[in-house]
């Protein structure tokens, strides 16, 4: 069992992850469900009553309920993963990487999942990190809904199934974050 | 039992999201740099084997475990909506190194001050539901 637990607590492959991603989304499948994290936010839009701003709120959330449950899961797997499967090293990030980082001022690029400078209760106070944390999880927020998914209903579910709008949404997600990575970062991060 | 079966099949997904690093800022970033295969090969072969999975499931008509057929719904043809929405997307994605589903395992992670982006997201959303009409779709 400790050999397991040890064995386990290694940081996983890509080749590891990728299908236990698309194992993940085939399980939803059988029990009748697909997988889209996305849905989530507009389920807590429609619980808290946004159905009274916008029609688009206005739906059975209660059949969507499903969702909520499998995302308290992902949040009980990520207390999991920290609190039994946790290793010590950092994240082995490609060198040029980590040289860039450090010109834009990041310290200990892959000592943490996240940058600490940015992401702490502290930063949102900043312009930086007030721009990261509270513009980019609008962004993140508006874009998904716009486009009809995020990562998991697009990218994993859309192109799984040969979905042509689930690639043009896929060319969106990098033609945002390359504009983000190489031109708008540089100048938030020295912000 | 419903409830369990979602909720484990969730904390199987928040797992994998953090023990391959999917979670983590960096990872994203550096992806959006070119300059490591890792996030390629996860979603690459998480596609792949998605795609022989709902093409078996379509070829031998299976069903879910509750005996409906497992039916796939198609979605609407065009362009703005997923270019603009997607960029959008992309521009918070690279942003915050999270998308939806790393933004919930984060906090399971201890990152207390993920639920600032966990709430900004929904309050995008919230604004995208008020100003729907008025977007090119």
């Amino acid at each position: 069992m400790e050999s397991l637990v040890e064995w386990m607590s290694q940081p996983w492959p890509w080749y590891v992850a990728g299908p236990l991603i698309a194992f993940t989304m085939v399980l939803l499948l059988f029990v009748g469900k697909s997988f889209g994290v996305s849905d989530t936010l507009r389920t807590t839009c429609a619980i808290g009553g946004g159905g009274r701003v916008s029609d688009f709120f206005d739906f059975d959330w209660r059949k969507q309920t499903w969702n909520l449950v499998f995302v308290l899961g992902a949040i009980i797997g990520g207390f999991i993963a920290s609190t039994w499967l946790q290793q010590p090293d950092p994240i082995p990030l490609a060198q040029d990487t980590i040289e860039r980082l450090q010109e834009l001022g990041i310290d200990n690029p892959g000592e943490n999942y996240l940058p600490e400078e940015i992401f702490s209760w502290e930063s949102l106070f900043t312009l930086r990190g007030f721009v990261m944390l509270v513009i980019g999880g609008f962004l993140i927020g508006f874009g998904a809904r716009y486009a009809g998914g995020c990562t998991s209903g697009h990218a994993i579910s859309g192109l799984s199934n040969l979905q042509v709008p689930s690639l043009i949404a896929v060319v969106g997600f990098f033609i945002g974050g390359l504009i983000m990575t190489y031109l708008l970062l540089p100048v938030i991060l020295t912000l | 039992m419903k409830f369990l079966t979602y909720l484990s099949i969730g904390t199987l997904f928040g797992i994998i999201m953090t023990k391959s690093q999917a979670i983590s800022w960096y990872r994203i970033y550096e992806m959006f740099r070119f300059d490591s295969f890792h996030m390629y090969g996860i979603i690459g072969s998480a596609v792949i084997l998605g795609m022989i999975s709902v093409a078996l499931i379509k070829k031998y008509k299976l069903r879910s475990t509750t005996g409906d057929p497992i039916t796939f719904s198609p979605k609407n043809m065009s362009i703005p909506r997923y270019l603009f929405g997607g960029t959008i997307f992309g521009l918070g994605w690279a942003m915050t190194g999270a998308c939806p589903g790393p933004i919930y395992t984060l906090i399971g992670n201890g990152y207390g001050v993920i639920l600032v982006v966990l709430f900004s997201a929904i309050l995008g959303t919230l604004t995208y539901g008020i100003l729907r009409k008025r977007l090119p779709h």
